[in-house]
């Protein structure tokens, strides 16, 4: 943990997150990290990534250092193949065109579940939260990549508002529900990668980040995790990885 | 509270056949355009987040001190702080209300729903859109996947869950929603309301179509001559269209597609300000740049001229290849 990193917290989730898109797959980007990701993954090694944004954007290929700051602003149709209103660009979702979708998260549970509504009850909140977005309806109707800050706080067992579904109450609990398509698929953060059990839908640590031990990454989590039988070590970011984020975050809207 | 307040379908077709659909000019002035909208009504709002916002509309409702509006919109930012922090508004339907990614959470909606029980009723993004749509359609709801098994849908009694009658699957029918009036701002349009939007729609034509009035700000008013010449262009018809009223920079401080981008320095200034005083710090703000401005050039005049050329250039160079 103490050798010297020429890399931040910041910038490790959008390259990794980067590296788990795949060339010609259709994905779904929240603003910040995942925009940044997928954009990234454009540029390197997945130059046929189709990227939806929820204002309405088919195809787009965002510009260096002109980041949008939400997924509602024009710099987000540079490029694109083409516009459509909000609803529709969503209503592709639960047609079943889009491989991932990708978001950020404030905060996660066992099975995946995203709370961005409510800290404490929600009939008279400690804290009421900006709310959901579009990322209910993502994490409603496709598979999900969700990059976010590794904070205990963060971590929970069971959030306190299930804005976005993961596998709600693990099992086939989501299924039950009438979610018959979609799920996690991927947590990344700054101390590693995760997945999910096939049968109990808890999720697992799948590799360590580079330098981060197990009992870090459970130290810093707010239930018990488990570990995938052959946890492997993630690569650390490439020089190439990280010229090409700080070009495109230039204006350090999102790696500051 | 929680019924969903579906308009029978009888009351829309009765407020439709009352409505002057002819072709007619109908611009007026900014005041006169507010006056459509009167207290305790349900306002739909166009754009989404920073973009596109009528934020004229806003700027003249909060000087005419209106209250108890129902406001709906896609996704709300600054403009929701404005409509709750001024008293306009009691209760606003969306589906993501902060006042932008960049700024973290808002102080003025969190002060005003957890310390004076105003209402944000959270619908996912599809929900609100689908609840335009089936406003637009003249049906009572749509079927929708999204929201199943969220504590969202636990908060939402107005959406029920039913089994499909064709294939037993589980579905959500969520309510039609058809506000009194919406608000909406575009680049263009003829004196008759026949609109032109260029760039990002967002719910803008279902919510057009799914209200019983529809007053449009435009950057400009152009002839219908012209409005003729690219008819694929028009994105609402003028039959729906009640007012027109041409507002130069009406979205400001927020931005309008290939004209201007969101004036950063004004909302910077403006999220410090709110958010380190959600009460005075609203006040401050709303009697500097909303109540004693005398005219739209004027509050225009307070962002400055340096802002606005700026936000022009980045808006216009959407278009460079």
């Amino acid at each position: 943990m103490t050798e010297a990193r020429n890399y931040t917290a910041a910038e490790i989730l959008p390259i990794l997150s980067a590296r788990q898109l795949r060339d010609g797959q259709v994905v779904f980007a929240g603003v910040g990290t995942p925009l940044l990701a997928a954009t990234l993954a454009q540029r390197l090694n997945c130059p046929r990534l189709t990227i939806l944004f929820e204002g309405g954007v088919v195809g787009a290929f965002v510009e260096p250092g002109k980041l949008p700051p939400s997924t509602n602003d024009q710099r987000c149709t540079r490029r694109a193949n083409m516009v459509l209103g909000s609803s529709d660009v969503l209503l592709l979702l639960q047609r079943g065109y889009v491989d991932i979708g990708f978001m950020g998260g404030a905060q996660i549970d066992q099975f995946g579940n995203l709370n961005s509504s409510f800290i404490g009850d929600p009939a008279n909140p400690k804290t009421r939260l900006p709310g959901t977005g579009g990322g209910n309806d993502i994490s409603s109707l496709t598979n999900m990549i969700v990059a976010m800050k590794h904070e205990k706080r963060r971590f929970v067992e069971n959030v306190d508002f299930i804005t976005s579904p993961g596998f709600i109450r693990g099992g086939t609990s989501r299924h039950d529900s009438g979610l018959p398509a979609g799920g996690m698929f991927r947590v990344i953060t700054e101390l590693a990668i995760f997945g999910f059990d096939e049968k109990t839908r808890r999720m697992k640590v799948l590799a360590l980040n580079p330098g981060v031990t197990r009992e870090e990454v459970q130290d810093n989590t707010g239930f018990r995790l488990d570990f995938d039988d052959e946890i492997a070590i993630t690569e650390p970011p490439t020089e190439t990885e990280l010229r090409v984020l700080r070009q495109l975050d230039s204006e350090r809207l999102f790696i500051a | 509270m929680l019924e969903a307040q579906v308009e029978p379908y009888k009351r829309l077709r009765d407020n439709m056949s009352q409505r002057d659909r002819s072709l007619r000019e109908k611009v007026v002035s900014l005041e006169e355009a507010a006056s459509f909208v009167q207290d305790g009504m349900k306002v739909g709002i166009g754009g989404s987040t920073m973009s596109r916002t009528p934020m004229a509309l806003i700027w003249e409702l909060v000087r005419q001190r209106r209250k108890n509006l129902s406001c709906s919109r896609s996704i709300v930012s600054t403009d929701g702080d404005l409509l709750f922090g001024s008293g306009v508004s009691d209760h606003i339907i969306t589906s993501w209300f902060a006042q932008g990614i960049l700024w973290g959470l808002s102080k003025v909606m969190r002060h005003h729903v957890e310390k004076q029980g105003k209402r944000y009723e959270e619908w996912s993004h599809m929900g609100v859109g689908m609840r335009f749509r089936a406003g637009g359609m003249g049906v009572p709801f749509l079927p929708m996947r999204a929201m199943l098994g969220s504590d969202v849908l636990a908060q939402r009694p107005e959406a029920k869950e039913i089994e499909c009658p064709f294939t037993g699957e589980r579905v959500l029918l969520v309510p039609a929603l058809n506000p009194d009036v919406a608000l909406i701002h575009v680049q263009r349009c003829d004196a008759y309301g026949n609109a032109q939007i260029d760039g990002l729609q967002f719910m803008d034509i279902d919510l057009a179509l799914a209200a019983d009035r529809v007053i449009l700000t435009t950057e400009r008013i152009v002839s219908n001559d012209q409005i003729r010449r690219a008819p694929d262009q028009t994105k609402i018809p003028f039959f729906c269209v009640d007012a027109v009223v041409e507002v130069p920079y009406g979205s400001a401080p927020h931005e309008c597609y290939g004209l201007y981008e969101p004036m950063m320095k004004h909302l910077e200034a403006y999220v410090q300000q709110v958010n380190a005083d959600p009460v005075d710090g609203m006040k401050t703000y709303l009697d500097r740049y909303f109540h004693e401005p005398k005219s739209w050039n004027d509050y225009l005049a307070m962002i400055g001229m340096d802002e606005l050329l700026e936000a022009s250039q980045r808006g216009r160079s959407i278009y460079n290849d």
